[in-house]
């Protein structure tokens, strides 16, 4: 066998008919995206069981405060809207990647890092305003599945944080190169089912549990 | 400093330190012989590293063969236990030992024998029989393997260090909760459940993408081998079930380690939510591990039988659908739970809708065989075993998914008979004639057929002993996870004819075992003098040399029906050009290795509450999984020349044969 050695004969191969970059061989790009788009659907599911036991359980307050008791319907409102809004100058990035220009792609990431931020800053403050007025997930089974159901999401966008700062740093070194832009594809995949997922977690938690 | 972890955790009880003991003495037999050998470079080389499925998949195996010593040895313990612990005597078991015993049975038998298993002949099988040198994910693929092995060895740390789970193999809460098993038990059972449960899920994204992306050319859904399309009817399952497990899992966890309520009896906890979501995962696991088993007794009768598969088409819905219904059907597990008649009817019926699918896959493999010319080779000998025990496991089954029926004998050891029929005489009897049948395709020679057939009557007949007197105990009244019962229940002869049943099974694996290594070291004789093609094979596989090259196929093959072997033998397909090409495989990376070392750090430090350990571990994995995916992706080349030079080699091997 040969020395290892790193393939970069994309200039024998055709461009790839959805990004208009070049494919490396074995169609790595559209498995890579088939694969993650099963990866979602594995972690849709991880969130669908706490969706069922946040359905189940959020009756159950032991004598407790309820959802009514509990919940801001701003605070969630405005958490909803930077996170889209985070979504969307995510998107832009994507498009400043299919255009090739590294210096917009890395300044929108920069933007959408900052909303995520900001957004995970939020739901810590709610979680310590709740845990100072002593209703912790010890209180009730109510605030045990609320605060899992609610934190795991968090827990996600913390680590799409974690993985945008990776990956700025792989396109401020590399530039959008097939394999920067096809894990940059990946990570937008990932950040907007965030954004769907919270969407779910407004609607059910927040919105119906208040009105 | 140590957590929890203190001198305690190493004191056993006396029947425990033998195991114990033999098991260091055998790891460091192991390593002393590696290093006399000098053969730790080649280990890491060629094996620890690799990302080739070939060679993943004999890991698994080889992972499988040392979990079933293990789940076995738990299995004999039981049956030694109950033959003995009767009226005035107590056998040689505490009860809180035998608990362990048995849910360490259930723990390893499920998630590290059978998982592994599929797995393992699924990296063997599925490329070779899709046509595609490599899966989808190399990578992944090897990250899945690791994080199953570091489950599977976490159960054996549970054997040294501390004691494992008492509360049964799915750990039911109350019981599992921090109140009434506050010791390291269960944390043991939790983390290696939940890492290999996310091997799980890792790899089967990748065999999912495998399967749709990578299929030679001319290889449709409709032509694909039937152990590739039961895998394809896996997979998703696998998909959408584990998922399940893993936020259960964390779950128990979160009530555990943080004080939640999820499970808890007070706080306004729902334990039977538990149940619920468990076999809302687990019944999707029975089929898991089944189907795939269905695959490869459909590649197997077909071979033997010289007759295509009797009905492909029915086959493959038959499939689908099982795959489909395995999900409503989790509730007759727990009928007694006391859900309405109306919900426990609508689960009896999906239940005993799985019949009639089930039933179409006997009929097409007995029309197979019909008018066919049977060979009486070791692996149609297990599946006329597995088809006697299936089929009758199958009707207990349908006996079981009666309500009226399951409230009398629910618990009892009718049941523990009926799923015993299916993992045994199906899981375990296909995974043994998969064994046997593609063996000589990754070693080059054959499992010596002798001592095949002995230790396959031993099991069958030690199966029927050790298996048929349970019913009889169960309408007897006698439960399941009995360490102790009284005289006067008249049990005691059905206990010890099945002790002897489970001692001639014993036998049985031995011989097995002896004859694994009898073969390796008399392969010269066993040779497959075919050089690759031993059982007139109709499928990919066999087209290619034993054992197969580095890169599988020198040139990608291309087909335009079922069973594109036998369409070449007969010609009826043209003879593939042999046009070579530079092959590009992945390089080799530790990254699975130690992404696979820290997870088990990580769930030894969460087992005891070593908070320092558990943070760095955690922090190690997430740097591997960075620089991982922050490299580019490395290809080795296999040149023209090399190629053409290792085809020749094949070429010379088989002349020096004639």
């Amino acid at each position: 066998m040969n020395k290892p050695l790193t393939i970069h004969h994309q200039d024998t191969l055709e461009l790839n008919p959805d990004t208009h970059l070049p494919d490396l061989h074995q169609d790595t790009f559209s498995k890579t995206t088939q694969g993650f788009w099963m990866y979602l659907m594995t972690d849709s599911l991880l969130f669908a069981t706490l969706f069922c036991a946040y359905a189940i359980l959020h009756t159950e307050t032991f004598d407790g405060p309820s959802a009514q008791d509990l919940f801001s319907l701003s605070t969630a409102f405005t958490e909803t809207m930077i996170l889209l809004l985070s979504s969307v100058t995510c998107g832009f990035s994507m498009m400043a990647a299919l255009r090739n220009k590294k210096n917009q792609v890395l300044a929108w990431l920069g933007v959408s890092f900052l909303l995520g931020a900001s957004f995970v800053a939020i739901e810590l403050t709610e979680f310590t305003q709740l845990v100072q007025d002593g209703n912790s997930w010890q209180r009730s089974a109510f605030l045990s599945s609320f605060f899992t159901l609610v934190s795991t999401h968090g827990m996600h966008v913390s680590f799409g944080l974690l993985g945008m700062i990776v990956m700025a740093a792989q396109l401020f070194l590399l530039g959008v190169t097939a394999t920067t832009f096809r894990r940059l594809i990946t990570f937008s995949m990932f950040w907007h089912f965030l954004d769907l997922v919270w969407i779910f977690i407004f609607t059910f938690v927040y919105l119906m549990g208040v009105v | 400093m140590f957590g929890r972890l203190t001198l305690d955790a190493f004191k056993h009880e006396s029947s425990q330190n033998g195991a114990v003991f033999s098991m260091l003495f055998g790891a460091i037999c192991l390593i002393g012989l590696i290093s006399y050998l000098k053969r730790w470079k080649w280990l890491w080389n060629e094996w620890l590293t690799t990302v080739d499925p070939k060679r993943i998949g004999i890991m698994y195996i080889v992972v499988v063969l040392i979990m079933f010593l293990k789940g076995f040895g738990d299995a004999i313990m039981i049956r030694l236990q109950q033959a003995m612990s009767v009226g005035d005597s107590h056998g040689f078991l505490s009860s809180t030992h035998f608990q362990e015993v048995f849910s360490s049975h259930g723990t390893t038998m499920i998630f590290f024998v059978a998982m592994g298993a599929i797995f393992g002949l699924m990296n063997l099988i599925i490329p070779l029989q899709i046509g595609a040198r490599d899966v989808a994910f190399p990578f992944l693929n090897a990250l899945g393997f690791w994080l199953f092995a570091s489950g599977a060895f976490l159960t054996i740390v549970s054997l040294t260090i501390g004691s494992f789970s008492t509360a049964g193999w799915l750990a039911y809460p109350p019981l599992s909760g921090i109140e009434y098993s506050p010791n390291e038990g269960i944390d043991y059972w939790i983390w290696a459940v939940q890492i290999a449960g996310v091997g799980s899920t890792l790899s089967g994204i990748n065999f999912l993408v495998t399967i749709l992306k990578m299929r030679c050319p001319g290889m449709t859904l409709m032509k694909m081998p039937i152990f590739t399309w039961s895998a394809l009817c896996t997979m998703p399952l696998v998909v959408l079930a584990f998922p399940i497990l893993t936020a259960t899992l964390y779950m128990l966890t979160l009530d555990r380690y943080l004080g939640m309520h999820f499970f808890t009896v007070d706080g306004g906890g729902n334990y039977m939510m538990y149940v619920n979501l468990i076999w809302a995962w687990g019944h999707p696991e029975v089929y898991i591990i089944m189907l795939p088993m269905f695959g490869v007794f459909s590649e197997i009768v077909p071979t033997f039988s010289e007759k295509r598969l009797f009905g492909y088409v029915s086959m493959v819905w038959a499939l689908i659908f099982i795959a489909f219904i395995s999900f409503i059907v989790w509730l007759h597990h727990f009928f007694t739970m006391g859900a309405s008649p109306t919900v426990n009817v609508f689960f009896a019926i999906m239940t005993m809708i799985i019949a009639i699918p089930t039933g179409v896959k006997i009929f097409n493999w007995l029309f197979t065989k019909f008018r066919g010319r049977v060979h009486f080779t070791s692996p149609m000998l297990w599946f006329f075993a597995f088809l006697l025990n299936f089929t009758f496991a199958g009707m207990t089954g349908i006996l079981l998914s009666s309500p009226p029926v399951d409230f009398q004998v629910h618990n009892s050891l009718f049941l523990i008979a009926h799923f015993h029929g299916m993992a045994i005489g199906g899981v375990l009897f296909g995974f043994f004639a998969a064994f046997t049948y593609w063996f000589p395709k990754f070693t080059g020679f054959f499992l010596d057929e002798t001592l095949n057939r002995y230790a396959f009557w031993c099991w069958l007949s030690g199966f029927l002993l050790a298996f048929m007197p349970l019913y009889m105990l169960g309408f007897m009244g006698a439960t399941r996870r009995l360490d102790h019962y009284d005289a006067s229940t008249g049990w005691h002869p059905l206990f010890v004819i099945v002790g002897i049943g489970a001692f001639i099974i014993l036998i049985g694996a031995t011989i097995q075992f002896f004859g694994l290594f009898w073969s390796i070291i008399n392969r010269k004789k066993n040779w497959d003098h075919t050089g690759g093609d031993p059982w007139n094979g109709r499928t990919l596989e066999w087209s290619i040399s034993s054992p197969p090259p580095i890169y599988n196929f020198a040139v990608i093959p291309t087909v335009d029906q079922l069973d594109p072997l036998w369409a070449i033998k007969r010609g009826e397909a043209p003879i593939p050009q042999k046009r070579y090409e530079n092959i590009y495989l992945p390089i080799n990376t530790p990254m699975g290795l130690y992404i696979g070392i820290f997870s088990l750090i990580f769930g030894f430090a969460m087992t005891w509450h070593i908070w320092w350990l558990a943070i760095v571990s955690f922090v190690s994995i997430l740097v591997c999984v960075i620089i991982r995916l922050s490299g580019e992706d490395e290809h080795e080349i296999i040149t023209v020349a090399q190629v053409k030079e290792i085809e020749a080699a094949h070429a010379r091997r088989m002349k020096s044969y004639e």
